[in-house]
């Protein structure tokens, strides 16, 4: 095995998605790779620059008949990956659907609509409803904050603001809890409001959110629909995310 | 056990609150015990409870509130003075004969399920399997279980209740718990004698125990099976500034209940085991992490504790070794299956909400507080106990080839002798249905709810790693039982476990408990069964954790082995439309002359 590697290098530090070859670092997940080699793989609680996650599944990939998560499985070399097949992009849309049932989605009503990374992932994947019935769970707004709104109805529980908040913002404003079906998030203040957190407008945590659970107030269809991210973007364009980053961050800065 | 219910809401409970937290932080440093003893103190954890736990213990509010949340025995709206949680389990649950305990109990003093009566008495709730299910319908009142519940019972505790008679004055013949040791084989037979297996550890020295271990063929006894020898060694040589010695005995899969014998009557093999386990891969420190049911063992256990460090046994310098030292904190969760999955415990204990890590990195090398851990069932630190002290042949004398050893069932359900019962891997199921007197069974489920669902066809399987693989237990149905019944207990388990971290389980759990329901209550189509079928597929194969990949096993296994329990609830045995369509057609075929079979829809 060893010889064959020291024969063929160019195999030593490849892995292979959907048959093409891709070069990996030593401590690169599967989706650092592809990333990086400009391979999408479906996401919504990966960011690049935060710790990895795993909790979405939509990054879920094949490797033989074992299903890995893209976004936390170290690339290893040799690894043959399945991502891009019908049978994936199957289980991703149900998976996508799962998600808009569980939370109160209403895309035509929501200022998110055009620029939110669930409704994008729903019309690449070919989602056309969200089949299942909807679990019309009660969950509360929070407006208590005077530039930043939360509301808890779009949550899709990602973590990516907890993360931002801990790893980039250096705060600890969101937080998990609760459990099963009935996880939601919190914040981290005593009276357990937004106002009394120390959540500031140029947080990346305020700006992070693939859905419309967090918001800035006072900016609503400053972007007339038609002219938001996903009217012009795919999601599946690699480095999107640091486009809509800078973008919905310029007003404050 | 009770304390009165004073205003929970006024400045005036600051002090009181301060000085539980302070003190039982003092006696033992764990969020999950301030938040118990606050719990039981005061009968809920207040907004100002988690203020003052978060300042005390110097932990973000944040993080104890979602604690508190995440475990089903903490409550943040106050609890009757009398908890009384009924186990839904299918063997030791409230369901007997056809007749509702806890509904009865409700009647009889004015409560309904999930809810706390007006006056603060007594609050009425269910639970998942509280590990008694040899001993017929179960529940804890105040944490304490009373068994073999009926109607008379019921009535008996609802008057005591009523009269507020305090715990430690109702029968006490009802709060025994009985071993039920039906068969014993190699582990069983007798308790190690103090110190017996750390003085043969001692004379093989830390690389020959390790050897004995690996020789030996011993694999995990929670169920996943692996190499137990393998995980020593991975754990001793991975780098670190400690390393852990973790007890799992969060026994929760239903119809489990040998830890609680093994916990009971065998304390000093574990605590034997767990002390050989610390001396071969280099840990001064270990952990049993208790489940929360089984808290009224945890006196006894810290008694046994101490004893042995009155022995010499644990703490420093054990059997006077100067280099060798060890010493266990028993830590009690808090109402949560998830926590027996090894990565969740550990996150538990740190005293975090129970969600299983990513891995890699697994536990072996990044554990507890980060540091290499082992973490064994009750049983496999037993086994290593024996093993060292009689060796690896005599080990791997008994079982198969790739299951070496005993296994100890728990067997409940349809069956005339509930208990506990050893065997040699390799037993045929049939041999544990004849040796427990089970009569006309239709179904075993063999490993509990997430393990496998097997027919009459079956039972010349054998349980071990390569057949039948279980963490022991073994519940029977026989043919007089609703078998979709089961099956929907089991979705309804999972939907509250699931621990909500990833899409699959979280989302995915729920529509399968909802969509059974839907069929169980004769509301289902073929349509309905086809979704279970790739829902459940979807949640087993892109789950995060054991739990999730494990939860649907009950509805797959059953859409395969018992397809007749659930078509004879549908509505529709098969597609059936609301209108002929080959009638429908009629006027086409006038129209384009045509009647030959293509034309026809059958």
């Amino acid at each position: 095995m060893s010889a064959d590697i020291k024969q063929n290098p160019i195999t030593q530090n490849t892995i292979t998605i959907d048959g093409q070859e891709i070069p990996f670092q030593a401590g690169q997940t599967i989706m650092d790779a592809a990333l990086a080699a400009g391979v999408y793989i479906p996401h919504l609680c990966h960011r690049q620059g935060l710790t990895p996650h795993g909790s979405c599944k939509l990054c879920v990939v094949d490797i033989a008949s074992k299903s890995v998560t893209a976004c936390t499985m170290p690339a290893v070399a040799g690894q043959q990956i399945s991502n891009n097949t019908p049978a994936l992009n199957e289980v991703r849309k149900t998976m996508t659907q799962m998600l808009f049932i569980e939370g109160n989605h209403i895309c035509p009503s929501c200022e998110k609509c055009g620029d939110c990374t669930l409704q994008a992932m729903a019309y690449h994947m070919g989602m056309l409803d969200g089949h299942f019935p909807q679990f019309f769970q009660r969950r509360e707004v929070d407006a208590s904050h005077p530039t930043v709104m939360l509301d808890r109805d779009r949550c899709i529980l990602c973590e990516l603001c907890v993360r931002a908040s801990r790893e980039v913002d250096g705060k600890n404003v969101f937080e998990i809890a609760g459990r099963g079906i009935n996880a939601h998030l919190i914040v981290n203040s005593a009276s357990g409001k937004l106002v009394d957190s120390d959540l500031e407008t140029s947080d990346m945590a305020a700006h992070i959110c693939p859905v419309g659970a967090i918001l800035i107030k006072e900016s609503g269809y400053k972007v007339p629909i038609g002219q938001r991210t996903f009217d012009l973007h795919q999601v599946s364009e690699i480095g999107l995310e640091k486009t809509i980053l800078t973008k919905v961050r310029q007003p404050d800065e | 056990m009770s304390t009165s219910c004073a205003d929970f809401n006024s400045a005036s409970m600051t002090g009181p609150l301060r000085s539980v937290i302070s003190r039982v932080y003092a006696e033992s440093p764990h969020l999950l015990h301030v938040l118990y003893e606050l719990q039981r103190q005061f009968l809920h954890i207040s907004d100002e409870a988690v203020r003052e736990i978060a300042a005390h213990l110097d932990l973000p509010p944040s993080q104890v509130d979602a604690v508190v949340e995440f475990y089903a025995f903490f409550h943040k709206i106050p609890r009757g003075r009398y908890d009384i949680l009924f186990s839904n389990c299918t063997s030791c649950g409230y369901m007997v004969r056809g007749v509702d305990l806890m509904a009865m109990f409700g009647r009889r003093l004015g409560i309904a399920v999930s809810s706390t009566r007006g006056d603060g008495l007594v609050s009425m709730d269910q639970t998942s399997c509280i590990g008694m299910c040899d001993h017929g319908a179960a529940i804890l009142v105040n944490g304490m279980p009373i068994t073999n519940l009926d109607a008379t019972m019921i009535d008996s505790i609802a008057a005591l209740v009523e009269a507020a008679t305090p715990l430690e004055d109702w029968p006490a013949e009802w709060f025994h718990v009985e071993d039920n040791i039906r068969v014993s084989g190699l582990l069983l037979k007798d308790d190690l004698a103090e110190g017996i297996s750390l003085r043969a550890m001692l004379a093989l020295g830390a690389a020959g125990t390790l050897s004995e271990i690996v020789q030996s063929g011993l694999r995990g006894r929670g169920g996943a099976g692996f190499s137990t020898g393998m995980k020593w060694q991975l754990c001793r040589d991975a780098q670190g500034a400690a390393h852990y010695v973790v007890c799992n005995a969060d026994e929760g899969e239903p119809g489990t209940f040998k830890d609680r014998v093994l916990l009971h009557s065998y304390a000093d093999s574990l605590f034997e085991g767990m002390t050989v386990c610390a001396f071969a891969i280099g840990a001064k420190h270990g952990y049993l992490y208790l489940r929360a049911e089984y808290r009224y063992l945890l006196p006894h256990l810290q008694s046994v504790l101490t004893r042995r460090r009155e022995l010499g046994l644990q703490g420093g310098d054990i059997l006077g070794q100067p280099e060798f030292s060890f010493d266990i904190d028993i830590v009690v969760g808090a109402g949560a299956y998830i926590c027996g999955e090894e990565s969740a415990l550990i996150e538990s204990l740190e005293g975090k909400r129970g969600i299983p890590r990513v891995r890699p990195p697994f536990p072996v090398t990044h554990g507890y507080l980060g540091q290499p851990t082992v973490v064994n069932n009750v049983e496999t630190f037993i086994s290593a106990a024996h093993i060292v002290l009689r060796g690896s042949a005599w080990f791997r004398a008994v079982g198969t080839e790739k299951s070496a050893g005993s296994k100890i069932l728990s067997v409940s359900g349809d069956c005339a002798a509930p208990g506990i019962y050893e065997y040699p891997f390799g037993v045929t199921i049939r041999q544990v249905l004849d040796d427990c007197g089970a009569k006309d069974v239709q179904a075993v489920q063999v490993g509990g709810p997430s393990g496998t669902l097997i027919n009459s066809a079956e039972f010349d399987r054998r349980l071990g790693f390569d057949d039948l693989s279980t963490g022991g237990s073994l519940m029977i149905f026989s043919q007089a039982r609703d078998l979709l019944a089961v099956i929907v207990n089991f979705a309804h388990f999972f939907a509250h476990e699931s621990c909500g971290f990833c899409t699959p389980c979280r989302v995915g759990t729920t529509l399968l408990k909802n969509g059974l329901d839907k069929i169980a209550g004769g509301n289902g189509t073929r349509y309905d069964l086809d979704e279970m079928q790739r829902i459940a597929a979807l949640v087993k194969y892109r789950s995060h954790c054991g739990l999730g990949q494990t939860a649907a096993n009950p509805i797959l296994d059953g859409l395969q082995r018992f397809p007749q329990v659930f078509e004879q609830r549908l509505v529709h045995r098969d597609y059936e439309p609301q209108f002929d369509l080959d009638a429908a057609l009629e006027e086409a075929r006038q129209i384009s002359h045509r009647d030959d079979a293509a034309a026809h829809i059958k």
